[in-house]
């Protein structure tokens, strides 16, 4: 049973961990190509994302979506603007943001186990207190009895859910996730959408959600934040609380939500 | 398929022992049985040179030496290279033209830098391993995915930790091939070297010796001695490799 307790108030609630703050503030990335002409991927970007809110981006190819998640991973540094997690910035990556990324990234090398202490081992953690954590998070992935494969013996959902879990491991205050459920045939993205919301219940994180499905955006966020085609840009800001977890895809008000927001991005692409 | 790569080298023995006794000249082709016979024997004292397995393992103790001195500098070189563009640049057209020279026609030289003896034939073994090596470790660093290094920087890895704990696992199965061929290389170039005045051990020396007094049996045994040793090697390395890097071709 996900969430009938949730109805829209989490975002404002206090998780045992203290609140986190993490706002985006002016942001604007510039690309110089090949040829030496400058390419505008985002401009002056601000947005502010609550403690526990689930936000979804979403927009066209190009807009620069994953541009912007990684800027606030710190993989990538933006031309003018800031990232502020708590008030400090963020110019290199930090173990308070976990990153999910779409395609495959587990080590193939490690088992299931070893790819979920990755994070600990690197911090320097005992080896007790590595595997005891990890085991907890495979479990809550619902890959306990998985620990000692190794990932080409997963299918891509499992996979997916171990990036989960090892990314949960280190304990971070957000997940960013890159469309990490883009490679998925269409069921085990749903199974895996409520599946990432039950985790998102049971741990509190912030997650900042990039998608390029309208339909997994509404079904999933607190909050879609539309962005316009190149140079990305805040189109509108849809609220979509209104609707309790777990969203049933065919009751009006998801529908309508859905539709709005199609509207915005077939505006958006058709300029 | 088992047994099909068993028929063609008992085909061989077959036209062997027949083509032996149609020549019925041991001097041209020995007859089965007396290169059987020095097999067989391989403790035995050989034209006073010492056995069969006493020079076989003097060829593998410098083929060793060698191969791990290439491996020592070719692999920490692969990688700063692969990760260094600068480094690349300056060491890539150098690497490019020295590498198709033959590692015996270094001889005359390694003769004259290093004198007869252990360092003329151990710089021989070094260059024929050294490029293999180099060639696949920088392929290998180059081929791991950014994203395990992205990943690993989000979880808080350090560089040197991105180093042992990504790249270096991660373009393992490449660099072992790389170990793989190099070691080819270095047990053809052992043997070859042994063949060279001022040597007075190893299969290559045996069989050059053997030459000179005209025990073609001993010679063909030596060639027989170091084509099983070699494809024992190589064996082992496969064995490993399918063991240690199955990841490689189970990934998709």
């Amino acid at each position: 049973m996900h969430g009938g307790s949730w109805n829209g108030e989490h975002g404002r609630q206090v998780g045992d961990q203290g609140m986190t703050s993490l706002r985006i503030d002016r942001l604007t990335k510039e690309f110089v190509t090949e040829q030496g002409e400058i390419v505008s991927a985002l401009s002056d970007l601000s947005l502010e994302v609550g403690d526990s809110e689930f936000v979804c981006i979403l927009g066209p190819s190009g807009c620069g979506k994953t541009t912007l998640l990684r800027i606030v991973a710190g993989l990538d540094q933006p031309t003018s603007g800031a990232v502020l997690i708590d008030g400090h910035p963020i110019d290199r990556p930090c173990p308070k943001l976990a990153m999910i990324f779409q395609e495959y990234s587990l080590y193939p090398w490690r088992s299931v186990l070893a790819n979920v202490t990755f994070g600990l081992e690197m911090q320097g953690a005992a080896v007790a207190r590595r595997q005891e954590v990890a085991r907890k998070y495979l479990a809550l992935v619902g890959l306990s009895d998985f620990a000692s494969h190794y990932p080409y013996e997963l299918s891509g959902g499992m996979r997916q859910r171990v990036a989960v879990a090892r990314a949960l491991a280190i304990e971070p205050a957000v997940l960013l996730m890159d469309e990490p459920f883009g490679a998925l045939d269409a069921q085990t993205r749903n199974v895996m959408q409520m599946e990432l919301l039950g985790i998102w219940e049971k741990t509190r994180k912030t997650i900042l959600f990039v998608t390029h499905s309208v339909d997994e955006a509404v079904f999933l966020a607190d909050r879609i934040v539309v962005l316009t085609k190149r140079p990305g840009k805040i189109r509108e800001i849809v609220p979509v609380k209104k609707c309790p977890h777990p969203r049933d895809r065919t009751c009006r008000d998801f529908v309508e939500i859905r539709r709005h927001v199609l509207d915005l991005i077939s505006e958006g692409s058709a300029d | 398929m088992r047994r099909l790569s068993l028929a063609f080298p008992l085909l061989i023995l077959l036209a062997w022992a027949a083509g032996a006794h149609l020549i019925n000249n041991e001097f041209i082709l020995p007859r089965l049985e007396s290169v059987a016979g020095v097999l067989l024997d391989p403790l035995a004292d050989r034209l006073g040179t010492g056995s069969l397995i006493e020079n076989a393992l003097r060829s593998i103790e410098r083929v060793g030496m060698g191969f791990l001195l290439a491996a020592a500098v070719a692999i920490p070189l692969g990688i700063a290279m692969a990760r260094f563009r600068r480094l690349n640049d300056l060491l890539d057209s150098t690497i490019q033209i020295l590498r198709p020279i033959p590692p015996l026609a270094w001889l005359p030289l390694s003769l004259a830098w290093f004198k007869i003896g252990l360092t003329s034939i151990l710089f021989i073994i070094f260059l024929g391993a050294f490029f293999p090596i180099l060639l696949n470790t920088i392929d290998g660093v180059r081929g791991v995915k950014r994203t395990w290094i992205e990943v690993a920087s989000t979880l808080g890895a350090r560089e040197r930790q991105i180093l042992f704990r990504v790249i270096l696992p991660g373009a393992a199965p490449t660099i072992w091939t790389g170990l793989r061929v190099g070691f080819g290389i270095a047990w053809m170039c052992v043997v070859a070297a042994e063949m060279l005045p001022g040597t007075t051990s190893g299969l290559g020396y045996l069989i050059m010796y053997a030459f000179n007094f005209g025990q073609i049996q001993l010679i063909i045994a030596g060639m027989i001695l170091i084509g099983l040793i070699g494809l024992m090697i190589d064996t082992l390395f496969r064995k490993i490799e399918a063991k240690r890097f199955a990841w490689r071709e189970l990934e998709r």
